[in-house]
């Protein structure tokens, strides 16, 4: 399984409208992490801040791909994953400015999303933790026979974490509806994936467990919503699971405080060359799905947009203490079920 | 009432419960064709198949936090753990992620998971498979730590802790699951967080449980007839929360306490319980409050250094006589 399998190109059966909407969200993470890192300079945001900048191809064909029985986790580069699963602008930067107006009332912050009513089961910090309790979703749903599938996103640093082993053979043995989807970036934090690892490529460490697995272009939105379909689709048809490996660059540093010296400014110059948003908004004009004036009213329009929404989050209050206390166990008579 | 040994009543109440609800179910190391390394889901295979009692691979770390995620999706998994020796490796998936789930969420997802096993200093098991780990789960806010004495506490309180809407940690002492006591043949619950005074006394309270529980209650007349003073014996049954309003009414009773822990002294269940009662119950105390606990090593295995390292009858008579002042 070294070769990337003929991936049927289910992106051809998108509507124009469809595409547009694959650009407009992608457009719609740029200028939200943008906006969410001038707040941080301003201190509006605090603690860590992992952003998604160079990556929205992927949230945005995780976004398109989702459907109603499918469960979605991931680490704690969480926003616009958070954004493509419903959660408003407003409810994701009000989050981040720690307001209690925010997506959970900002108990949990920028690492920390949840939409569960949409399937999104979060935003969780520890590196390769989220995989086994995204396999216990996909547990979930196969006990429940429910006719969806789990997509548990981990980084390219997650793929040594014993933990991460551990999931794939329980998948395998099992048979989980589950796709694992390695966002590689080439960096854990600070350091370059090929320092530490034995394995490239990162997919094949799902061959021993014999569970299907491949890689693809993570730039490119509509190669990513080919194999993230197909995943998606053999995990909800065939109960197994399926390993993905997206190649793809982060443009930011691993966080906000980290000044990404182990890059050359060459080398980022050409990570940014492959910059997803241009490229397909340039594919749609070339397809003639857009104009040059639809891609440049589109940016306007989400500029704004985020103008308006970290607006609303400077000005939303913080939340009262004691919310903490009131969350950290289950109201008395909760749950007794006899 | 029937008696029942400890390991039957904890599985009298994995099977009422694996009834009671279909979204229950156990899994861990050897728990189905095996019976349990304990033989405490003996039967269970049986009665409830493969799809509800599951056998996992030596992992904690994946099989643990593959049941906190399970609770997420709203199952009520019951994991077992061949002993909390070994669930050191799975300390992430609950104290990460199960204990933060509903605060992290703003209670948007909740983590109904219960894990339990063996656990406890003893049994000439040597250093790795023999300590008293209590504290690891206790200091955690967002768990609830339960660890009973009696056959017929480890019934009710398994029942509620499997019902309780908050992931779980349920200890049961590898040395209680060959004790025997009186259980109930009506299905019952005893609620989490309410201690139990397992005899009555006016003079001095030892405050202790699990095995060291069942070691005092049997040890009870000899320490009353050697030491003269009409001990009282607490049972804390849930270490946390704990049930703060026993602990004080029998200190405003006694005004003289030891407690008694199998596991190490420093940062444990004692100094928690220790500092509530200085807090709440200051004024009564006619003593200042002895810990016998573990000593500070890990635990040889020669006989006579186990021993030696446990609390013994001689080293809590030696506390409950300096507390009353007779030394």
């Amino acid at each position: 399984m070294d070769e990337t399998p003929d991936i049927p190109t289910h992106h051809t059966k998108l509507s124009e409208e469809a595409l547009r909407e694959l650009y407009v969200n992608m457009v719609r993470y740029r200028r939200f992490e943008e906006a969410a890192a001038r707040s941080y300079g301003m201190g509006k945001i605090h603690g860590f801040c992992h952003l998604h900048i160079g990556q929205e191809a992927i949230a945005a064909a995780i976004g398109a791909v989702h459907q109603e029985h499918d469960a979605v986790i991931g680490g704690y580069r969480t926003h616009t994953l958070g954004l493509a699963l419903g959660i408003s602008e407003e409810a994701a930067m009000c989050e981040l400015f720690g307001k209690d107006t925010g997506n959970v009332r900002g108990l949990g912050g920028s690492m920390h999303l949840f939409e569960p009513k949409n399937g999104f089961y979060g935003g969780w910090g520890l590196v390769g933790q989220q995989l086994p309790t995204g396999a216990g979703i996909a547990f979930g749903q196969k006990y429940k026979e429910i006719p969806g599938a789990t997509l548990c996103l981990i980084g390219d640093g997650a793929v040594h974490q014993g933990a991460v082993h551990e999931t794939l053979n329980l998948a395998a043995i099992w048979e989980l509806p589950l796709v694992v989807l390695i966002e590689n970036n080439h960096y854990g934090m600070g350091t370059a994936v090929d320092r530490v690892s034995s394995l490239p490529p990162l997919h094949a460490l799902a061959e021993p467990y014999g569970i299907e697995h491949w890689s693809f272009d993570g730039m490119n939105v509509l190669e990513t919503y080919d194999s993230l379909y197909e995943a998606m689709k053999r995990a909800r048809e065939t109960s197994k699971p399926v390993f993905l490996e997206a190649l793809c660059s982060r443009f930011r540093g691993h966080s906000m405080s980290d000044p990404g010296k182990y890059r050359t400014r060459e080398q980022l110059q050409e990570e940014k060359d492959r910059d997803p948003i241009p490229h397909f908004g340039n594919k749609l004009v070339d397809d003639g799905v857009l104009s040059k004036d639809d891609l440049k009213t589109i940016d306007d329009e989400q500029k704004q947009r985020m103008k308006d929404v970290v607006k609303a989050a400077d000005e939303a209050p913080y939340p009262e203490v004691g919310l903490a206390e009131e969350f950290t166990h289950a109201p008395a008579n909760e749950g007794d079920h006899e | 009432m029937s008696e029942l040994q400890f390991r039957e009543a904890l599985g009298r109440a994995l099977k009422e419960e694996l009834q009671a609800d279909p979204d229950a179910f156990l899994m861990g190391e050897e728990v189905a064709e095996y019976n349990g390394a304990y033989k405490v889901s003996e039967g269970l295979l049986d009665e409830f198949g493969p799809k509800r009692v599951i056998d996992t691979p030596i992992a904690e770390l994946g099989f643990v936090g593959l049941g906190v995620g399970a609770a997420l999706y709203g199952l009520r998994p019951i994991v077992e753990v061949m002993t909390f020796n070994f669930a050191m490796l799975s300390l992430d998936a609950v104290v990460n992620t199960a204990a933060k789930t509903r605060m992290m969420s703003a209670g948007k997802l909740s983590c109904p998971v219960v894990v339990r096993g063996p656990t406890g200093a003893g049994g000439a098991l040597a250093a790795q498979h023999s300590q008293s780990l209590e504290q690891q789960y206790t200091h955690i806010p967002g768990l609830k730590v339960v660890s009973p004495s009696t056959p017929a506490d480890a019934y009710g309180l398994l029942r509620s802790a499997i019902q309780d809407p908050d992931p779980v940690i349920f200890m049961e002492h590898e040395s209680l699951y060959g004790t025997r006591g009186e259980v109930d043949d009506e299905p019952y619950t005893i609620p989490l967080g309410k201690a139990d005074i397992k005899r009555e006394g006016k003079d001095v309270t030892i405050i202790s449980w699990s095995r060291q529980m069942r070691q005092l209650i049997e040890w009870a007349d000899k320490l009353v007839e050697e030491t003269g003073q009409d001990i009282e014996l607490l049972d804390l049954r849930t270490l946390r929360p704990l049930d703060r309003d026993t602990i004080v009414q029998s200190v405003q009773k006694t005004n003289r306490v030891v407690i008694v822990e199998e596991g190490w002294e420093h940062s444990s269940v004692s100094a928690t319980v220790s500092d509530l009662i200085q807090r709440e119950a200051f004024d009564y105390l006619d003593a200042p409050i002895l810990r016998v606990t573990q000593r500070d090593v890990p635990m040889p295995y020669a006989p006579p250094l186990e021993a030696h390292t446990l609390p013994s009858f001689e080293r809590i008579k030696e506390a409950v006589q300096t507390v009353s002042y007779q030394k």
